[in-house]
């Protein structure tokens, strides 16, 4: 098959100078357009998020601190009469919250089983771009918890917010200390939603019915300290 | 009875009369286009970022067999099995050795244009294997036994009345009395049927929207979430996808992803985008065992040294036929082929197996919508008459004696001048003082549908020098 391409191209399998051209671009690439709305700074770009969130129908939880998440999970699923069952992963981050503080919450760690109704991940980055999450899937985050459970929770921190999809890439790479990425990299932007029927759109096609942000704002707060 | 010339003809006939499939016409690709209308105008880059993909592609394509194995490398590294097929049959061929290998019994498939180009579904099925399509409008079609009739909105064709049917007819298993009357009942209903199959299933196959050399992953994109269970539950995944399909570096796949949604639906992103590299890692506790990634040529490479290689630029977005006067008229089943639309006019005849000598290139009224909505500047209509000019010089030696004749006479002004006089004399004896003619002998297909204007004495061009010399300049 290559050596088809290579004809229909008339080149030569040995030819190293379009190797070397490649290299070459690889090494100073022409840095392609990045919308301005993907370059907006603090703290438009955080009310940008928002505003995109909301525009998906996602919910957004503020808190001010981790600790409050516990009690902000458990407020939202009461006020939506879902059960009081959560599934995480492995993530530090999450294991660390005080979920003793919600005793009627039960909490128990792994990928999604098939009865799943709630999942919590934590976000890599949140893109204001377009409102976006950025999931990581791995032990800490298994990607089932995404997809597979009614509703989906998603904490992510204010700090995390970027402006585009390229600067959540150097996020993610800075956080698994690689540039290689995880075995799926999932950019989720509202709940699971179809077209298909007559032209109108419904939420809770094959994914999540429900997707809720818990926007923790302490960090940013921490940063504003000098 | 009139006889059509073309199954195109006959099939464009009969869509025109299916009273259905014009409401549906009337709403969707409409509402679609609309919407990218909306898309753009919020993005004030979307020009600049069009003209930045056209070269992503264009540089990609010349160097395509160097990305590819790029992409081959890295995904090997990532622990992807690549497969390189060069026909539909060495595809399906391999996807099959694969189930087997795996003793997979059911199957379940997200959406795959290149799977319907090369007839995975009927060849699994004909292995005894249970493949299930998982969009919800793919899904639709294949308990319909239907073809898709456009690319991302498959089932645009149907009410919501033809589907609560068919689910009575197909859901054997829930209570006949159920309430199906809104989207929303349907909607859930399928989403139970297909999650049972979502994690019963040993072997998920999906499309790619993009494959990044850079990385060795595939991106895929959908509004439901089925390609991400398809990926992420059984014990093997499959991602089947065409060569032109991959990009140099994941930064040039973010141009690509920032036109694809807004050309399609008018959404800024889907819901979900998803970059899958390889098989579970050995720390995960779920995803695949095995990843495959296929990839088919079926005739692409046959394009690129051509002047129809931009055809490959292609993301199938599908604008094209959102906004085609001729796809708004007839839906996409009359096109009779996997692509329908301008892009399909365009790339259908390029695919090995189908007999398309340039007829479909002929329903177009090249009036070039398709291509001034085009992310990629794909030049549709010159791509169009390109095939036309094809289908001219194997055409019958009446219809190219014709065009040589009507080629001569209006490369003679002198000449032209004389038959046009002699034509329009002749017409307005025979009109009588009638205005139009509602028959005419040797126009019957003109007529057959609307009445022949009857001129009324004298050529355009008498008139106009006969004006001129009224008001002199």
């Amino acid at each position: 098959m290559l050596a088809k391409i290579r004809a229909a191209l008339r080149a030569g399998p040995t030819d190293e100078s379009r190797r070397r051209a490649l290299e070459a671009r690889r090494a100073a690439p022409v840095r392609p357009p990045v919308p301005a709305r993907a370059r907006v700074p603090e703290p438009e770009r955080l009310a940008q998020f928002k505003a995109c969130l909301a525009a998906q129908g996602t919910d957004v939880l503020p808190v001010a601190q981790p600790s409050q998440i516990p009690g902000a999970v458990a407020d939202y699923l009461r006020a939506h009469a879902l059960p009081l069952r959560l599934r995480r992963g492995a993530d530090p981050d999450l294991a660390a919250l005080p979920w003793q503080d919600e005793p009627a919450l039960v909490v128990t760690e792994g990928p999604a089983r098939a009865d799943e109704s709630v999942g919590l991940s934590r976000a890599v980055a949140g893109v204001a771009e377009t409102g976006t999450l950025v999931l990581a899937s791995g032990p800490h985050n298994p990607v089932t918890l995404a997809f597979v459970p009614d509703t989906h929770i998603v904490v992510v921190r204010c700090e995390a917010i970027v402006g585009g999809y390229e600067e959540a890439c150097e996020r993610l790479a800075a956080e698994l200390g690689s540039p290689a990425l995880p075995r799926t990299l999932n950019l989720i932007s509202g709940a699971s939603r179809t077209g298909d029927i007559a032209g109108r759109i419904v939420k809770g096609a094959h994914g999540p019915r429900r997707l809720a942000v818990i926007l923790v704002e302490e960090c940013r707060d921490q940063r504003l300290v000098p | 009875m009139t006889r059509a010339a073309s199954p195109l003809e006959a099939n464009a006939a009969a869509a025109l009369a299916d009273r259905r499939l014009q409401r549906a016409l009337a709403e969707v690709p409409g509402g679609f286009a609309a919407a990218r209308e909306r898309a753009k105008a919020a993005l004030p880059e979307f020009e600049a970022l069009r003209r930045a993909a056209r070269d992503i592609k264009d540089h990609t394509l010349a160097n395509l067999d160097l990305y590819l194995e790029e992409f081959e490398d890295n995904a090997t590294a990532a622990r992807t099995k690549v497969h390189w097929a060069p026909t539909a049959a060495a595809a399906s061929d391999i996807i099959l050795a694969i189930c087997r290998e795996s003793a997979a019994r059911l199957i379940t498939k997200s959406k795959s244009m290149v799977s319907e180009e090369i007839g995975l579904g009927a060849r699994l099925q004909a292995a005894a294997l249970e493949v299930i399509e998982t969009d919800l409008g793919d899904y639709l079609l294949q308990i319909r036994a239907e073809a898709p009739s456009h690319i991302i909105a498959p089932a645009i064709h149907l009410g919501a009345a033809d589907i609560a049917a068919d689910f009575r007819r197909h859901h054997r298993q829930l209570p006949p009395e159920r309430d199906l009357a809104s989207p929303e009942a349907l909607v859930s209903e399928a989403r139970g049927v297909l999650r049972e199959k979502f994690l019963a299933a040993d072997v998920g196959i999906t499309g790619a929207n993009f494959l990044v050399a850079a990385t060795g992953s595939a991106i895929i994109v959908t509004n439901e979430g089925n390609a991400d269970l398809t990926l992420s539950l059984p014990k093997v995944h499959i991602v089947l996808a065409s060569i032109e399909k991959v990009v140099p570096t994941l930064e040039e796949a973010f141009v690509l992803l920032r036109l694809l949604a807004r050309s399609a639906t008018g959404q800024e992103i889907t819901a979900y985008t998803t970059f899958v590299t390889g098989p579970r890692r050995p720390q995960d506790h779920d995803g695949p065992e095995a990843c495959h990634v296929v990839l088919l040529d079926n005739g692409r490479s046959d394009l690129l040294g051509t002047n129809l290689r931009e055809v490959l630029r292609c993301i199938r977005c599908g604008a094209c036929m959102n906004v085609c006067p001729v796809y708004g008229a007839i839906g996409g089943h009359a096109y009779g082929s996997v692509y329908p639309g301008p892009i399909g006019a365009v790339l259908t005849p390029a695919l090995p197996g189908t007999h398309d000598g340039g007829e479909l290139a002929g329903a177009s009224t090249f009036c070039g919508r398709c291509e001034s909505v085009c992310p990629i500047e794909i030049p549709l209509v010159a791509l169009m008459r390109r095939w036309r000019e094809r289908a001219f010089a194997s055409g019958s030696w009446r219809q190219r004696g014709m065009l040589r004749a009507w080629a001569l006479l209006a490369a003679h002004p002198r000449a032209y001048h004389l038959m046009a006089r002699l034509a329009v004399a002749t017409l307005h004896l025979l009109a009588r003082g009638r205005g139009a003619f509602s028959r005419l002998p040797f126009a019957d297909r003109w007529t057959r549908t609307r009445d022949f204007p009857a001129p009324q004495g004298h050529t355009f061009q008498r008139l106009w020098a006969r004006q001129q010399r009224k008001q002199p300049p």
